[in-house]
């Protein structure tokens, strides 16, 4: 039978966000698979070179909806090394907080949406039902449910007081109830074990070969935790299980998260009797001096990587961002293989996919000839003035507008 | 034991118990106390050194001198994220998050909020006027 290519997205009723996958099957079994970026690419790190750190930070905590305190701090700490800040520990212990309670939402939430993928919305109801509790700490303890803002150069905003402290373990005892619930349906609910092994097989040697990061990585039996291998803000008190799996599969991976979570209650609990007193923040300097940073965080969907150039001035001149997804895409590929079609939902939503963290360039694909072309950022610049102008746009007005705007 | 239905009792349960959504419009949630909505400005407590301008990620926030030590503030609803960085930035407190979250609007002049500056600021302590503009340009714009 001759391959028939089928285009997933980059607008599908089974993705979430737009991104573009052709899957060419042969009948029902998928033989390959190419991903096509860049339909959410927002110019993100562009933006952040013409914002003081202050407003960049709070640009780059909306890179990602779900794991926003990861982008936040990743990028906070790149910024604190560059000045030499020395954060106090009690602002360290609180993002920590902040950072498991994350993760937390994040594995509950993709618990709920893998339940979705697979027909089983008994658990995606009851999985965001339990997400609740989490979600309500959260705006309790910072202010918002989903873009907390509780960093800012040189500590956190806002301090925990004991009363929310107590509070906070109570959530975890309920929560730590409800998931050794969840790992009891998983280990033992026929359907979902069926349905989800064997599923999206990613060898152990593939996940090191195509750098598979996060709890993609760890279900591939590859040991592999930012939080164990280089800590960052609080882990190097923590005492805790990187959890990895053998299974190779969705299945395994649904089982890492799982264990995962009751790793983050343990976490919290410890956290929040070693929690030292003193100030959650210290005073930073408005311009951060000349330097590079690189800053690795192990986001709930795996190695969340900045860099961030200072220039001296108050606004940095570069910051590249790698999201986590972006390293997982390319396993994707290989998970899909001698797979089935209808395989394909809960093969993308396995990895936790995020793709408007991910798209990060603009590359001119030329479908008739299969050429490809990466602009420069002057040629880019030039393209879009060019374009603007055809279309009738007076950039005049438009730079007195901003030019009073940007003026204080 | 590896039987399927092992939702099944709990899913049973959870038709005696009541529901976890609430009725959004006709009950009201109540916002934590650290919650970030809406800003409010307190005119007489300004001193016009526009840092909170400096440090909005949106430039949502223009503040003017309308006269001696006078100060209005006009805020762009649609452009701000709610993080609340003018309140921490503030040196003196003239800005503060409240908890009111209801804030969509069908017409977008509205989004527009302006805080005019006291007539006597030294009398009157209290909330200032605040209203969106008919029609007349922004001041400071």
């Amino acid at each position: 039978m001759a391959n028939v290519k089928i285009p997933i997205g980059p607008q599908h009723p089974a993705l979430k966000e737009p991104e573009s996958f052709t899957i060419t099957l042969n009948g029902e079994t998928i033989i390959s698979m190419d991903v096509r970026l860049g339909y959410n690419h927002r110019g993100i790190e562009k933006a952040c070179e013409e914002r003081n750190y202050i407003q960049a930070m709070y640009l780059v905590e909306r890179v990602c909806g779900i794991c926003s305190h990861s982008h936040s701090t990743c990028f906070i700490q790149a910024v604190e090394e560059i000045a030499g800040l020395a954060v106090p520990p009690r602002a360290q212990y609180i993002r920590t907080i902040i950072a498991e309670l994350e993760r937390i939402h994040s594995h509950l939430l993709w618990l709920g949406v893998a339940g979705h993928e697979i027909g089983f919305d008994t658990l995606l109801m009851y999985a965001w039902r339990d997400r609740e509790a989490v979600m309500d700490t959260l705006a309790a303890l910072t202010g918002n449910r989903v873009n907390y803002g509780i960093n800012t150069i040189g500590g956190v905003r806002r301090d925990i007081s004991p009363e929310q402290l107590a509070g906070l373990l109570k959530t975890m005892d309920v929560l730590e109830e409800r998931t050794k619930y969840y790992i009891e349906v998983a280990s033992q609910e026929i359907t979902l074990i069926k349905r989800l092994s064997g599923v999206g097989y990613l060898a152990h040697e593939d996940a090191v070969k195509l750098g598979a990061v996060g709890p993609t990585a760890r279900a591939s039996a590859v040991d592999r935790d930012i939080r164990r291998d280089d800590p960052y803000i609080a882990y190097k008190d923590l005492d805790f299980k990187v959890i990895t799996d053998t299974h190779n599969d969705v299945y395994g991976r649904t089982l890492v998260r799982v264990g995962e979570l009751m790793q983050c209650y343990n976490m919290i609990r410890q956290l929040v009797a070693k929690i030292p007193d003193g100030p959650v923040t210290v005073k930073a300097p408005r311009k951060i001096p000349a330097g590079e940073a690189f800053s690795r965080y192990e986001a709930p969907r795996g190695e969340d990587v900045h860099y961030v150039k200072a220039n001296g001035t108050d606004k940095a001149e570069r910051v590249k961002i790698r999201a986590p997804t972006l390293a997982n895409l390319q396993s994707v590929a290989k998970m899909m293989e001698n797979n089935r079609l209808a395989d394909v939902p809960i093969i993308i939503a396995a990895i936790d996919p995020c793709f408007s963290c991910t798209d990060r360039m603009v590359r001119i694909h030329d479908a008739g000839h299969g050429r490809q072309e990466t602009l420069s950022w002057q040629a880019l610049h030039t393209y879009s003035l060019d374009w603007h102008r055809k279309q009738g746009i007076d950039f005049k007005a438009l730079n007195a507008k901003l030019s009073r705007r940007m003026k204080l | 034991m590896i039987h399927p239905g092992k939702m099944a009792r709990e899913v049973l349960t959870s038709l005696f118990r009541k529901p976890a959504t609430v009725l959004y419009p006709y009950v009201k949630v109540q916002m934590p106390d650290r919650f970030r909505g809406k800003i409010k400005f307190t005119s007489p407590l300004c001193i016009g050194c526009k840092l909170c301008m400096r440090d909005c990620p949106t430039n949502c926030i223009t503040i003017t001198k309308v006269g001696d030590k006078q100060f209005q503030a006009e805020f762009d609803l649609d452009r701000c994220i709610y993080c609340a960085q003018c309140v921490d930035t503030c040196p003196k407190k003239a800005l503060e998050a409240t908890a009111e979250y209801e804030l969509a609007q069908l017409q977008h002049d509205k989004l527009k909020v302006i805080f005019h500056a006291e007539p006597t600021p030294a009398s009157s302590p209290a909330a200032p006027a605040e209203h969106a503009p008919q029609s007349q340009p922004a001041i400071g714009a």
